[in-house]
């Protein structure tokens, strides 16, 4: 298993959020649930423009074995998303922390932050 | 939880365990993507020993067999060879499918995991007039071989040169059990039913050639890419053979076999039964069981289904209304995707294709 980046905060459904030096929020899915997933073939990204609302349906994340739900871990406006998971999902398996990062927000409310997960409340989470 | 007797060396390899009814098993031991390509291209070993042997024993076990068993025993008999089919209810609902092994006067029944504990009872009840011994042969490993170049691998993993001049479906014994030229993925290749320590053995060798490991998870994109069924995802007591893609395992031809079933497929037209098609997705996504299909002409529901690592898309086996077209839209998530009808044999259009 790979160690979580300390910088990230989580949801316990095991989406991380990054907090970028611009003020944006970067999100993706965890180490640990690509490898819960296995494969990935099929991710399906969120559109430009969208709101979100905090533990909102974001995107569609499809491995072989299952179809799961992707949650926004914050509220806000889609801004960006990651365009290479539409041909390369299998990243999202290789780097679920960097290159395999599913959208950008611009967040309405950094006060949220607080509801989500440390790194290491969230390891311990996945531990239960 | 049961274990097979290979159960330690999955865990050297690193295997992803699985709870697979009421059996820890490997679902894959990496990337069950490569585990799929392995088999396609070169070959692969899996331990199947969850399954269920059976043997039978006693003068009559022709007769019990052409009873209860829905295809013709009578087309192995005399012949080193293995037969596919199922057995049905009175109803003509499907009990389980398998294969019978006929080597050297031997009767060997492999049949499915989740469904032992029915089958030894069915088996039994019906083994009693017939006088036949039913004996369930769980100190056995089964082992499959699989892929374009198992034929290579077979010498060197059995040390005997006869085993590769094995037809398909033909069956040899071997250190007090069998091998056969069946499989359950599309590729040529052997299936060993063997003693647990020629098991242990037989894996070992395969290993140190190098064949990759296999787990559940590429054995059933295997099966499914090969239009193969699965008991329990494509067929059940509540459907009979033709609703199910196997109205071919059913041998009519000796009008005196009195099968189990046969009265009840009798009364069954065939040709407006609901049927079996094989399901290619167009768009991304992954056809899941439980979705939907309609068309203007009829509609219908995914069994099985799973991404395609030779296609590059989703493919599904579904059961539809006899009249439904190519064309219909699998429901997915409340949306429409189209998709195409085509015969279940995937892998053939792939080579079409190309």
């Amino acid at each position: 298993m790979r160690e979580i980046p300390g910088d990230l905060k989580f949801l316990s459904s095991h989406e991380w959020a990054r907090i970028e030096d611009d003020g944006t929020v970067t999100v993706g899915i965890s180490d640990h649930a690509q490898d819960l997933l296995g494969d990935i073939v099929f991710v399906e990204l969120p559109e430009v423009g969208k709101i979100l609302s905090a533990e909102g349906e974001a995107a569609i994340v499809e491995s072989v074995k299952a179809a799961s739900d992707v949650y926004s871990p914050l509220s806000g406006e889609i801004i960006a998303v990651n365009s290479l998971l539409e041909d390369n999902p299998e990243i999202v398996n290789e780097s679920p922390y960097e290159d395999g990062w599913f959208f950008k927000i611009k967040p309405d409310n950094l006060d949220e932050l607080a509801d989500l997960l440390d790194a290491e409340s969230y390891a311990d989470s996945c531990e239960d | 939880m049961n274990k097979t007797c290979l159960h330690q060396k999955h865990l050297e390899l690193k295997a992803k365990m699985v709870d697979f009814s009421g059996w820890d098993m490997p679902l894959s031991y990496g990337s069950q993507l490569d585990e799929h390509m392995a088999v396609r291209s070169k070959a692969g070993i899996f331990d199947v020993s969850h399954m269920t042997v059976f043997s039978l024993v006693g003068n009559q076990t022709e007769q019990f067999l052409s009873y209860v068993f829905a295809n013709d025993i009578a087309k192995v008999k005399n012949k080193n060879k293995a037969i596919y089919g199922t057995i049905l209810n009175n109803d003509g609902g499907i009990l389980d499918d398998l294969i019978v092994y006929s080597c050297n006067g031997k009767y060997w029944i492999v049949s499915n995991c989740g469904t032992k504990s029915k089958n030894t009872s069915w088996f039994k009840k019906h083994a009693i007039e017939f006088s036949v011994d039913v004996n369930l042969m769980d100190e056995f490993s089964i082992i499959a071989l699989q892929g374009p170049l198992a034929k290579e691998h077979i010498a060197k993993i059995v040390e005997i040169e006869s085993a590769s001049q094995l037809t398909a479906f033909g069956v040899m014994d071997f250190k007090g059990g069998l091998i056969a030229r069946t499989g359950y993925t599309g590729e040529d290749g052997f299936e060993f039913i063997v003693p647990r320590d020629v098991g242990i053995e037989i894996w070992n060798k395969a290993i140190e050639l190098g064949i990759a490991p296999i787990g559940l998870a590429a054995r059933d994109s295997l099966r499914l890419e090969a239009g193969l069924n699965l008991y329990g995802n494509d067929m059940d007591e509540n459907y009979h053979p033709f609703e199910s893609g196997l109205g071919w395992t059913i041998d009519f031809s000796n009008a005196e076999r009195k099968f189990i079933g046969r009265a009840a497929l009798e009364r069954i037209d065939s040709k407006t039964s609901k049927k079996i098609t094989g399901v290619i997705l167009k768009d991304r996504g992954v056809l899941r069981p439980g979705y939907r299909l309609q068309s203007n002409s009829g509609e219908g529901v995914i069994l099985s289904g799973t991404f395609s690592p030779i296609l590059q898309k989703s493919i599904a086996l579904a059961r539809v209304d006899s009249c439904m077209n190519d064309e219909a839209v699998a429901i997915i998530r409340e949306k429409e995707f189209s998709v195409d009808l085509v015969s279940s044999r995937f892998l053939k259009q792939d080579k079409i294709m190309k």
